[in-house]
């Protein structure tokens, strides 16, 4: 196939374009997640043995780690569209803003699931 | 709504799928009003579920049982497949150019509808057996 505008692959990654792509990728990672919780919801609602054995697969170290991975895609995607929003009242388009909020949803997402985890781990109920 | 700007599309046009449509935008709208539901939302469910902790069967379904929680709960559901779906149509119609493609925007939106269904069932399940 031949090459055809725009070939993404030979621009230097800036912060635009890798939140622009992380926004999409957040979006399926939280997809998968909003399907695991109707899941956990669903194995509830059926009884103690289902649950169990739900809570069993997210208490493991893998299930673990997703849900961290889930956490931080959830918030990622969260301030991203935040972003977006703005945008799409017109609003933030200076290049000094869209720098400035890049950077402030990434430590944004940073934070807000450090701190979930952190009281998560703290509350332990 | 106002109308469009632009003449209209003459009778041959429209046949032929020419010209504005005169609409389109409501899935682009769609999408970001769903999202503004869905800060307040997934905020209030990610701090619950932080605060719920390990809990275990009898602290959730009491939990979930609460009149405020269940009703959250479901208004999130809906939002957030309504929220799904439109948003992987985008990436679906950007990335997705062979066949496939409607097969595929139909499985979304059915499997976004069945999945919401399902997990309102479970809520109003445990809404009303608590």
């Amino acid at each position: 196939m031949r090459p055809r505008s725009p070939n993404i692959q030979n621009y230097r990654p800036q912060l635009t374009s890798v939140l622009s792509i992380a926004n999409r990728f957040t979006a399926v990672i939280s997809t998968v997640a909003i399907v695991a919780f109707v899941a956990w919801l669903v194995a509830a609602a059926v009884g103690p043995q289902s649950y169990d054995s739900m809570h069993a697969a997210a208490a493991s170290p893998v299930g673990r780690a997703l849900l961290v991975v889930a956490t931080f895609a959830f918030f990622l995607h969260l301030c991203g569209s935040v972003r977006h929003l703005f945008w799409d009242a017109v609003a933030g388009f200076e290049l000094r803003t869209i720098y400035a909020s890049g950077w402030a949803a990434l430590a944004a997402s940073v934070a807000l699931t450090a701190g979930a985890w952190l009281i998560g781990f703290w509350v332990r109920s | 709504m106002s109308a469009a700007p632009g003449p209209a599309p003459s009778g041959s046009a429209r046949a032929r799928g020419l010209g504005s449509a005169r609409r389109g935008t409501g899935a682009w709208r769609a999408e970001r009003v769903t999202a503004i539901a869905l800060v307040p939302l997934t905020l209030w469910l990610v701090a619950s579920l932080v605060a719920l902790g390990r809990a275990d069967r009898t602290a959730f379904v009491a939990w979930l049982g609460r009149p405020l929680h269940g009703f959250l709960t479901i208004l999130l559901l809906i939002a957030v497949f309504r929220h799904t779906a439109l948003g992987l149509q985008v990436i679906i119609e950007d990335y997705v150019h062979s066949a496939a493609k409607t097969p595929l925007l139909l499985l979304i939106h059915l499997l976004c509808f069945a999945i919401c269904v399902a997990g309102v069932l479970a809520t109003l399940g445990i809404m009303f057996a608590s």
